[in-house]
């Protein structure tokens, strides 16, 4: 048996380099080329110029929006995805309800993107269905002060919408890890449901919480379709800087500046995924 | 309260689902509302019927044609995906276990890097790319096929992970099979569940990209419909509603037939 293994071995490995090829041709390479740019300027020399750019104004404000928009829709997004998730304890796992609602979660949190930007130009664009009822039965102007929807402040509502249904769906799993044993347990000993909550529930669901709050800022820190498709005048924020910068070859005077954009991004998405697999290895420990 | 378990009550249930889930169909609600507008005050099916009158080809051309594209970008990750990722996915378990961390660390990098780095460093190799294929669309699903590789290796691991594929392989070489009778006729078969669900979600994926083709200047149903809603955003509307739903249907299947049987003790 051995030998007839090891006799193969040669072959074996053959089977393994269209794979290999494929994913250092378009992962590693295309990888290494938008990070790698970051350093050279447009006559492929060594500089430091675009990196510096990184710290112009535009472009640290651009990150600074970024980050509060991501942190802010993250927090909002986990709590409201874990009351969907606590609802949904005790219903049956192959039920409409589960299925329903997380085939609902996985086309809004993965599919989303351009058309979620539609959605909310029909709901609070300017002639939308709710601006529009405000307007008429209250006399509320939700634009008094201005139209919003296609700056900054009008992609906190897009990007709750695909960050909820992406915390049910990560969450869901440790939400259900949760054994009624341990309500059991605690009951015997005269634990009300708030004590459950407060000293067995909440702490071996904490890492878990985290682990996706994490993974949520990822997600809305990488997002582009829906900023893309929503905002049409300068680039408020990361993505929308580097396909700026993408678009015209020059930004702020610097060639390859979308590389040191890139570079930019890929140091926060670094320590998020660390953060987010440390976090994700201690929560297994209560999901076996 | 004597109550003991930690289900929530049905009124707090409702409750929570009642008023989180009539928010979130508040978007969808205005889109259906907004396609049926006609005159103002008045409702009218005119958008909806519009898409398939004869007159109207010309105008919609390129919307049908960025669907086309997007459909034929889905079936040729799938191949990927099916042709490339399981059989290497095969290998790797039952000829190089020690391999199975790397291969998972690789899979699972395009989470970290986000398409809109990766389109920075694509661009270049579009344009080798194009140079050796040709500049046509399906190109791109070599792009698509990488975005879509931590879903399809999580779902298609699920289904390894629950049948004993090394001794399924070892069972059937002991009888005289050969490799290629091995993974059709006895692996396939069995992991066959997540290659479904794989493949499922990758054409999920697919038809919902838009960062890679907006800035490699292909036109695909994303691109496609956010170009025709400057001239006529009834019609966009309507085709991110099917959209939606196409998608949605998609993984109501993902989750009725791509559910993985109960895990089976493999020691």
């Amino acid at each position: 048996m051995t030998a007839r293994r090891s006799g193969g071995r040669g072959w074996a490995l053959l089977g393994l380099t269209p794979f290999s090829a494929y994913v250092v041709l378009f992962l590693a390479v295309p990888t290494v080329l938008a990070l790698g740019t970051g350093f050279f300027d447009g006559d492929g020399a060594l500089t430091l110029d675009n990196l510096t750019g990184l710290l112009e104004p535009a472009v640290l404000r651009s990150f600074a929006d970024l980050l509060w928009l991501s942190g802010l829709t993250a927090v909002v997004g986990a709590i409201a995805g874990a009351l969907i998730c606590f609802a949904l304890l005790g219903t049956r796992e192959d039920g409409w309800l589960r299925t329903g609602i997380s085939a609902a979660s996985g086309v809004l949190a993965q599919f989303g993107g351009v058309m979620l930007a539609f959605a909310f130009i029909a709901l609070i664009g300017i002639q939308g269905l709710l601006t529009q009822w405000l307007l008429r039965t209250f006399e509320v102007d939700i634009y008094e002060g201005g139209v919003w929807l296609y700056q900054v402040p009008g992609l906190i509502l897009p990007y709750l919408y695909f960050q909820i249904p992406l915390m049910v769906i990560t969450f869901m799993p440790a939400m259900s890890g949760l054994k009624p044993q341990w309500a059991e347990a605690s009951a015997t000993l005269g634990g009300t449901g708030a004590v459950f909550w407060w000293r067995i529930g909440f702490p071996v669901l904490a890492p878990s919480f985290l682990g996706s709050l994490l993974l949520l800022f990822a997600n809305a820190f990488s997002s582009y379709g829906t900023a893309a498709a929503l905002v049409s005048q300068g680039a408020p924020i990361v993505p929308l800087q580097v396909r700026a910068a993408l678009i015209s070859e020059t930004v702020l005077g610097r060639e390859n500046m979308a590389g040191a954009l890139a570079i930019g991004m890929i140091v926060v998405m670094v320590v998020l995924m660390t953060a987010y697999s440390a976090l994700q290895s201690r929560a297994e420990r209560w999901m076996r | 309260m004597s109550r003991v378990g930690i289900e929530p009550r049905a009124v707090t249930r409702w409750l929570i689902l009642g008023v989180i889930g009539l928010l979130m169909a508040l978007p969808i609600v205005a889109m259906v509302e907004f396609s049926l507008r006609g005159a103002p005050g008045e409702y009218t099916l005119d958008h909806w019927t519009g898409i398939l009158d004869p007159e109207n080809e010309r105008k919609y051309r390129g919307l049908f044609e960025g669907v086309g594209n997007s459909l034929l970008l889905a079936v040729v990750t799938v191949l990927i995906v099916n042709a490339m990722l399981v059989p290497t996915m095969v290998l790797v378990a039952l000829r190089f276990p020690t391999l199975q961390r790397w291969l998972e660390f690789v899979c699972l990098i395009p989470i970290t890097v986000p398409a809109i780095v990766l389109v920075v460093g694509l661009a270049p190799v579009y344009g080798v790319v194009s140079r050796i294929f040709g500049s046509s669309i399906w190109t791109l699903a070599f792009a698509y096929g990488i975005t879509v590789l931590p879903y399809a290796y999580r779902a298609v691991r699920a289904a390894m992970d629950a049948v004993d594929i090394v001794t399924l392989s070892e069972a059937a070489r002991s009888l005289g099979a050969g490799w290629l009778t091995v993974f059709f006729r006895v692996l396939v078969p069995n992991i066959r569940r997540g290659m479904l669900a794989a493949s499922v979600i990758a054409t999920a994926v697919v038809l919902g990209e838009f960062t890679i083709a907006s800035l490699l200047n292909r036109e695909n149903l994303q691109t496609s419909v956010l170009l025709i809603s400057r001239s006529d955003p009834y019609v966009a509307t309507i085709f991110a509603l099917l959209a939606l739903l196409f998608a949605f249907v998609l993984l109501v299947i993902i989750g009725r037939v791509g559910a993985v049987q109960p895990r089976r003790s493999t020691s």
